[in-house]
């Protein structure tokens, strides 16, 4: 088991065909994900050619998701279409009934966002969103979908749930030793998909799972909502970490959504509302990969 | 991006929300010169990016033109909660007969949008908020459906404002929410809404949060962005493309990834707690650390006269350590040849990615004034040490 993704995932690439979707593509095909075909809109019909990663390996082009499951029977994608086209991207997944979309574009604006997360529950929220402003899931030695890279480490008995990317893979380095079921970053935008408690939810359920590294960071209340959820639902032991103590208030630090206002979304409210849901918070990400070494089974 | 009030209302005003006329001063003389042409009591308001201007003094009205001079004259250069007033704003006074509270915002934790309203505006809506919850309305707005009249009357309801503005308030909010959609903001906020005595609903003030990922669609938002408020280093590191944010202390720092680099500055102040010194800066390069990116970065940090030394911290995940390693040697020449010579001590930390290699190609390259610290967390010390010695 694992969370989200797995080896049975089949995988779709929405923007294969440029420059970043090809070079991902690519990296997730070298870390064993079975990446299947690719969409994009007006080249439908062609192939890319990744014979370099494997043998005669040409995957299809195809114009639609819906084309491309029907052909394929996908059931994932990972979208790397620019930020224009991303609201209509997601759209297109959603209403083909896909059943995770991983939104790995950076910089959509929080409007789009906001109606395609609106479109998502209006028809039942059939497909998982992960992100956008994310680096995808993997499950290691499963697959990965996304731009986590894969050989960080491998597969053991840590879930991770972030919103940042380097720091998903600063404490996967930290703690390869042990390895992990799955590694979810969640995103930096204001609006994202699936939340640090999907991904606590799912780790708990996950038999694979025995320890949760979360990590957080300033801005919103995501984290004290997701402390909330641990108190009552979580009963395997959590690790925290929030970035971002010594913020200013009221600047933008590149992620998006990471901006304090006012009293709320410190690093100081964040680390306190976990601390009383009884997660173990480090002061930095060594400290609280040693924290979780401390938990984890020998 | 927030805006000034008088640009937010500039944008109310294309949006057909009403507003009274108003003109910007720089200058009492162009302060007194505006008040003559209004010819009648005039306010005078501090235009800065905060909220309570009034309470600080920075909202005045003046009966004359030679009052609207000494008045701007008090109320430009006036620091607001660490904001310098460069400008006023000098518009008519208005007969206001009740003043309402009125915002669209973006609701991050619904992921949804939120219009929030009151009868009771003219206050500070946190504080309203906080003691008498039931007197401000929350109503969630569906992002696919918006706000018609339908929709807005429902919000009016919510918020119990007066049946004989119920109609024209319901208009106004319509076109508040078009300013909203329209412009891409996360935040448009009134306070006060004021019905005047003829029973007219004016946006007395206005608030407003640009989306910077929208500006793809809005090229006309760039006019908007205040160069004289922005810090020299920002404006200069946006102009090249790179994440900066000037902070007061003196550890340069230079990171990639958002989350890793706000990290980095935690670490740097807890390490510096010991030496007495802060982290001087944010600045994310981003996934691809190319030498030209490293050398931008290297630049801008050095001519912050506060930074004594820099750390810069890696993680190749995407980005090989080989690559960055290479790029900061680079960089190291991309600057002598610009004429600049990095004369502040550098720590480097590598990890992931092609970590041996990277170490190796910098340990070769013998860089003046730098050196590897195999761990985040000790060489954020080691830059600490070093920026307290460099004093």
């Amino acid at each position: 088991m694992a969370i989200f993704l797995d080896e049975s995932s089949r995988i779709i690439v929405q923007g294969m065909t440029g420059s970043e979707g090809t070079r991902h593509t690519r990296r997730m095909l070298r870390a064993g994900s079975n990446v299947v075909g690719g969409v994009t809109p007006g080249k439908g019909g062609q192939s890319a050619d990744f014979s370099d990663v494997k043998s005669g390996l040409f995957l299809p082009v195809y114009n639609s998701v819906g084309e491309a499951m029907a052909a394929t029977g996908a059931d994932v994608t990972v979208v790397f279409v620019p930020p224009r086209f991303a609201k209509s991207a997601v759209i297109e997944a959603i209403d083909a009934g896909i059943g995770l979309a991983v939104v790995i574009t950076e910089g959509i604006p929080v409007h789009d966002t906001a109606v395609f997360w609106a479109h998502a529950c209006a028809t039942g929220n059939k497909t998982r969103i992960i992100g956008p402003n994310c680096p995808g899931v993997i499950s290691p030695g499963k697959s990965n979908a996304g731009i986590i890279p894969a050989d960080i480490t491998g597969p053991g008995r840590i879930g991770l749930v972030s919103k940042s990317g380097t720091l998903t893979y600063q404490l996967m380095y930290e703690l390869r030793d042990i390895g992990f079921s799955s590694a979810v970053g969640i995103g930096g935008d204001p609006v994202i998909g699936t939340t640090h408690i999907d991904a606590l939810a799912a780790f708990q359920d996950d038999p694979e799972t025995e320890l949760i590294v979360m990590i957080g960071e300033i801005g919103g209340d995501a984290e004290e909502r997701a402390a909330a959820y641990i108190k009552d639902n979580v009963t395997k032991p959590v690790v925290g970490y929030v970035a971002g103590f010594t913020a200013p208030e009221g600047k933008t630090m590149g992620h998006a959504g990471a901006i304090v206002s006012g009293s709320s979304g410190t690093a100081a409210a964040k680390k306190a509302a976990l601390e009383s849901a009884g997660v173990k918070v480090g002061k930095t990400p060594s400290e609280t990969a040693d924290l979780a070494r401390q938990l984890v089974a020998p | 991006m927030d805006l000034y009030e008088y640009q937010a209302k500039e944008l109310f005003a294309g949006h057909g929300v009403p507003v009274l006329p108003g003109e910007v001063a720089e200058t009492s003389d162009q302060a007194r010169a505006a008040a003559e042409r209004f010819g009648r009591t005039v306010v005078v308001k501090a235009q800065v990016k905060t909220g309570g201007r009034g309470k600080a003094g920075g909202v005045k009205l003046a009966e004359t033109p030679d009052e609207a001079k000494a008045r701007a004259d008090a109320i430009l250069g006036m620091d607001i909660k660490g904001h310098t007033v460069h400008r006023v704003l000098v518009t008519p006074a208005s007969d206001i007969a009740e003043e309402y509270y009125f915002s669209f915002l973006l609701d991050r934790a619904n992921r949804t949008f939120l219009a929030m309203a009151s009868a009771e505006g003219g206050v500070d809506i946190e504080q309203l908020a906080v003691e008498r919850p039931e007197a401000l309305a929350k109503v969630p707005v569906d992002p696919l459906l918006g706000v018609d009249t339908a929709k807005a009357r429902e919000i009016v309801a919510a918020a119990r404002f007066p049946d004989a503005v119920a109609d024209e308030a319901a208009e106004v909010i319509v076109k508040l929410w078009d300013t909203f959609v329209g412009e891409d903001a996360t935040l448009v906020e009134v306070n006060p809404l004021v019905r005047d005595p003829d029973d007219r609903v004016i946006a007395l003030d206005g608030k407003v949060t640009l989306d910077d990922n929208a500006s793809f669609r809005h090229a006309e938002h760039a006019a908007l962005v205040d160069k004289q408020a922005e810090d020299p280093l920002e404006a200069a590191a946006k102009e090249k493309d790179l994440n900066y944010v000037k902070l007061d202390g003196q550890v340069g720092i230079i990171g990639n990834g958002a989350g890793l680099v706000m990290s980095t500055l935690d670490v740097v102040a807890y390490a510096g707690e010991e030496f007495g010194v802060r982290p001087a800066n944010f600045l994310d390069i981003g996934g691809g650390a190319s030498a030209e990116v490293m050398a931008n970065g290297l630049e801008i940090i050095l001519s912050d006269p506060d930074v004594r030394s820099v750390f810069v911290n890696v993680f190749g995940g995407i980005t090989a350590c080989d690559a960055v390693a290479n790029g900061i040697v680079q960089a190291f020449r991309l600057l002598e040849s610009r004429g600049d010579t990095v004369n502040r001590p550098i720590v480097v930390r590598l990890d992931g990615n092609n970590a041996t290699e990277g170490r190796r190609i910098l340990t070769e390259a013998a860089l003046p004034g730098l050196q590897q610290v195999d761990t985040m967390d000790n060489a954020a010390r080691v830059a600490a040490q070093l920026a307290a010695q460099g004093e």
